[in-house]
């Protein structure tokens, strides 16, 4: 079952390959359709009470190195796993419904890409993970650089230009997290027989001096890919040359391989480390938090206003995590679906108002909602969501966060505070700028057509839903997420000297 | 000492005889009007057959010819390797005005010498074999390096290999001079027992001899600061020499690097092991960086092979089971990566009027997608990315050198890595992506040896099976082995375990 899941995308691509090319399109979005609904069946079938591992597959795939296959899913990427393959459905429907360039190409890079992305949250052998981490980043190197935008026009980058830009970012990262991955696994098997899995290293655990180390190298991987404040210099650029499409899943998901990569490897194979540079990470976090929702207000171009509030909604999340207690990372863990699940529909909807506009400048926008209600209105959702109204699940996620700061950290808590009441201004700013004020001469105003509406609908259904009801993820989530939190916890109890600072 | 009566194990050094054979063969068959054509078949033949002997002798390892030769797994792993590529070679050959112009025969019959050379240099357990097939795989490929008789580029690569490469001989065997007069013994045993007989520990005259046999070697594996011939020589020899070249000799060169250092020098591993892990790091800065400005795809080749003959050196630098066998894994992964981008540029450099200038594969994504997915791939493999062999290659790279203590080296790679994608991704750029700027299409570019009088364009070279064929195999191995690499790790790890 999660091999299916794992490699259906990739096989539809590949048959993707010798279908005629008007038919890659339709081909592609049945493939996800299919993880999707695969996807669903394993949530169904999860057993919510149980914190460990479901649906294990393991076996050994290099094993002169110590390398396993082995995935496994629980509350911690359950969740992350059925946003993928929700997000990916409607970016390859939306892209399905207009022409690319080379589209059989096309289509099966985002097909490789859904794989590389189910890998990394799937993985449960630290090897693979990093395989997969790093891989995700092949295919977006083709599709924004293939099929992006070159904006020297404007006197920004080629769509060349900043996909190599991105690329040498993030890898910096993932090449140290390699070495570091490597380093985990020799020093904690100590001469004895190496493994890769992630619960034998739990269990082994490796000293606080290599810990420190160690501990950065990930950060530093994970830190770039979120992207968080000093390390987001690769965003604005790869932003505005990305195909709307693939920034929307690229923003939804692989934003959130990073924080996950936190829950997942960092707190629980370093816990001292962890304690140890808490305080510098929510440092991190909250400039992401202050600069993102800054750069948001006074950003012009539509994708970047997205993309710097997605700077500072990581940020919380980051901040969620290092609270290091249970109802902050519960609180992480739910602010990452919802974030997935605003963020994708925004894109869309700028690709939807780029088609009738033909412009990317809020300043050039506006009036949008006089012709067409039924995007105001799905837009209107979206945003609301987006700052967090009380009675939307992003408000459960990010009172769950701030909870957790408060009683972690009360000062960082109350900088945190300030970044909510920031995003209340650039979501509006950006429903406003775009769908309220005087319509421009020349711009288009015209309702959604059905094509549209079947990709938007579905995805705001799911934010509607999810405000109604978001137990249905902190109550799978939450034995996970107090395991992980435990370890951490517990790792730095018997250390009295890290207690008493 | 103990004189053993000669015993000559036949079975042993059937691979040599089959080459020698195999040499003479093909040089004749040029003589004989009905088999003038045959030339590049018998060469296969003759690398097959080697191949097979080889494989026979797979895991039974045997001291030949009194000690001077030991035919062990690792030397068979790594004549496989170059006789894979030589055999590659001979097929991008096909049409190449090299062969014509050099005379088809001679061509053939001077590559099997080089691999003579490489088959006898892996096995090498003596200094004298030693420096014999050091100079059996080099004087071939001056040669080779020339062939291209009327392109002045070719001549120039020629004669700079032959200057820089005696070179390099000669401090080699003036390092080898003093091991002797130090130990007394040429072969490898014999120096190690010598230097802990005569108390030679540390003294400085097995150390001078250490070093200049350091430098000699690193002339042929091109490693930093010794590399300075690579790209010119690189780039002037006909491509399917440069291809055999960046793979084979390093092999050949790198097996007895890691047999002469770890058998021979092995207790001298405190002082050789920081400067080769220095000289690792160098040739991974050095390389990566020199690469960044270059345009011609040859050039970039040449740099990436430095800074690849650094990472690889990393394998010799730990000193033990997992560094030799990572390096053998390397190695192999290696030669596929490379092949795989050398039948590409061969194909376009007789297809398009740009040479091997970077502008000859640009647009290659919607013109030639059999040409430019293997070149991808190997872009890809070489950058290191998963779901290539190149990745599992620096995997195991790394893990031998965290666990040889040398961390800071594999952030070395790390580092290095995260450069050379610059350059990779600009190959990878130029086919699948718009142009950074616009170039003025047409004319004859003003670049060494590609005027269109000596290098006529052949419109159909992109389709020719010999040229897509062994491209696309070469990438498909580079995809298999980063999936399923199990296969070639036992292999690697055979390798490993001959010496340890």
């Amino acid at each position: 079952m999660i091999n299916v899941l794992l490699w259906a995308p990739l096989a539809f691509g590949l048959v993707g390959l010798f279908l005629p090319r008007r038919a890659a399109g339709p081909w592609a979005v049945l493939g996800t359709l299919v993880t999707l609904s695969v996807a669903v069946g394993m949530t169904i079938g999860f057993n919510q009470g149980d914190s460990g591992l479901q649906y294990v597959e393991s076996t050994p795939w290099i094993s002169g190195l110590g390398v396993d296959y082995s995935l496994g899913l629980d509350g911690l990427n359950l969740f992350l796993v059925l946003l993928t393959a929700l997000l990916w459905t409607g970016g390859v429907a939306f892209a399905a419904f207009r022409d690319y360039e080379r589209p059989k190409t096309f289509f099966l890079l985002m097909l490789v890409a859904e794989t590389a992305t189910l890998g990394s949250f799937l993985a449960q052998d630290l090897l693979l993970f990093v395989l997969f981490f790093d891989f995700m980043l092949v295919p977006f190197y083709f599709l924004f650089g293939a099929w992006g935008h070159d904006r020297t026009a404007e006197g920004g980058m080629t769509a060349s230009g900043a996909t190599l830009k991105m690329i040498i970012y993030t890898l910096i990262g993932s090449l140290l997290m390699l070495v570091a991955a490597i380093a985990t696994a020799i020093i904690s098997a100590d001469g004895g027989h190496i493994t890769f899995s992630i619960q034998a290293l739990q269990e082994q655990g490796i000293g606080l001096g290599s810990q420190r180390w160690i501990f950065w190298f990930f950060a530093a991987a994970f830190l770039v890919k979120m992207p968080a404040f000093l390390l987001h210099g690769w965003m604005p650029d790869a932003y505005r040359a990305a195909p709307l499409p693939a920034l929307a899943v690229f923003s939804g998901v692989l934003a959130k391989v990073g924080a996950y990569g936190f829950l997942r490897i960092v707190l629980p194979l370093f816990p001292e480390a962890t304690v140890e540079f808490q305080e510098v990470v929510l440092v991190i976090a909250l400039a992401s938090i202050l600069y993102g929702s800054v750069m948001a207000f006074t950003q012009t171009n539509v994708r970047l206003i997205a993309g710097y509030s997605s700077v500072a909604q990581l940020g919380f999340i980051t901040a969620g995590i290092f609270a290091l207690r249970a109802d902050g990372s519960d609180g992480a863990v739910l602010q990452m679906v919802n974030h997935g699940l605003v963020v994708a529909p925004i894109f869309i909807i700028v690709a939807i108002l780029l088609e009738r506009t033909g412009t990317e400048d809020i300043r050039e926008m506006g009036g949008m909602a006089l012709r067409a209600p039924v995007l105001a209105a799905l837009f209107l959702i979206v945003a609301l969501a987006t700052l967090a109204m009380p009675g939307s699940s992003n408000f459960i996620g990010e009172f769950y966060i701030l909870n957790g700061l408060f009683q972690a950290k009360i000062v960082f808590a109350f900088i945190a505070i300030s970044g909510v009441a920031m995003s209340a201004y650039y979501a509006l700013r950006l429903y406003q700028g775009t769908m309220h004020n005087r319509k421009p001469e020349g711009l288009l105003s015209r309702e959604i057509g059905w094509r549209d509406a079947v990709v938007l609908v579905p995805l705001v259904l799911c934010i509607v839903a999810l405000a109604f009801y978001p137990q249905l993820i902190l109550k799978r989530t939450n034995p996970s997420v107090e395991q992980t939190i435990a370890k951490v916890t517990k790792g730095s109890a018997p250390n009295g000297k890290l207690a008493e600072r | 000492m103990n004189f053993n009566e000669p015993h000559i194990d036949y079975a042993g050094i059937s691979p040599l005889i089959a080459l020698t054979v195999g040499i003479c063969v093909v040089l004749l068959s040029a003589v004989f009007k009905p088999f003038k054509r045959s030339a590049p078949l018998l060469t296969l033949v003759t690398l097959g057959a080697t191949a097979g002997l080889l494989i026979w002798r797979w895991d039974d390892p045997k001291n030949l010819i009194t000690g001077a030769l030991r035919l062990d797994d690792l030397a068979i792993s790594i004549s496989l390797i170059a006789i894979l590529v030589a055999a590659f070679c001979v097929v991008l050959s096909i049409g190449e005005r090299a062969t014509e112009e050099a005379g088809s025969g001679e061509y053939h019959s001077l590559l099997l010498g080089s691999v003579l050379g490489m088959v006898l240099l892996s096995q090498a357990t003596n200094l004298v074999t030693f420096f014999v097939a050091l100079e059996t795989l080099s004087i071939p490929l001056y040669i080779l390096c020339a062939t291209n008789l009327r392109r002045e580029g070719s001549l120039e690569s020629g004669l700079k290999y032959l200057i820089v490469g005696s070179i390099g001989s000669a401090t080699l065997l003036y390092g080898m001079a003093f091991l002797y007069g130090g130990t007394g013994a040429t072969g490898f045993q014999g120096i190690a027992a010598g230097i802990a007989h005569n108390g030679l520990d540390g003294d400085p005259l097995i150390l001078i001899g250490i070093a200049m046999a350091a430098v000699g070697l690193a002339f042929k594996t091109s490693i930093a600061p010794f590399h300075q011939w690579t790209p010119d020589v690189y780039q002037g020899a006909p491509t399917p020499i440069t291809s055999f070249m960046a793979v084979a000799t390093k092999a050949a060169a790198f097996a007895v690097f890691l047999r002469f250092f770890e058998v021979a020098l092995g207790s001298q591993l405190d002082s050789w092991q920081p400067a080769l892990a220095a000289l690792a790091a160098i040739s991974i800065v050095v390389g990566n960086v020199g690469a960044l400005g270059q345009d011609s795809l040859k050039r970039i080749m040449g740099w990436s092979g430095v800074a690849q003959a650094g990472y690889m050196l990393g394998g010799v630098v730990v000193a033990s089971e997992a560094g030799t066998s990572s390096l053998v894994f390397y190695l192999a992964v290696y030669a596929f990566m490379n092949l795989a981008a050398f039948a590409v540029i061969v194909a376009r450099e007789r297809e398009t009027i740009f040479g091997d200038d970077i502008r000859a594969v640009r647009g290659l994504g919607a013109e030639r997608p059999a040409l430019a997915w293997p070149l991808t791939i190997s872009m890809l493999a070489l950058a290191g990315l998963p779901a290539t062999a190149g990745f599992i290659g620096k995997l195991y790279l790394i893990e031998a050198l965290v666990e040889g203590d040398y961390t800071w080296l594999a952030v070395f790679i790390a580092v290095g890595t995260m450069i050379s994608l610059a350059y990779y991704l600009r190959i990878v750029a130029a086919m699948w992506m718009r142009p950074e700027r616009e170039a003025v299409p047409g004319g004859t570019p003003a670049i060494a040896g590609a005027s269109p009088e000596a290098d006529p364009v052949d419109p159909e070279a992109g389709r020719r099976w010999y040229l897509v064929g062994p491209a696309v195999l070469a990438a498909a191995a580079t995809v298999f082995f980063g999936v399923i690499p199990q296969p070639l790790v036992e292999f690697a790890s055979h390798a490993g375990s001959a010496l340890f």
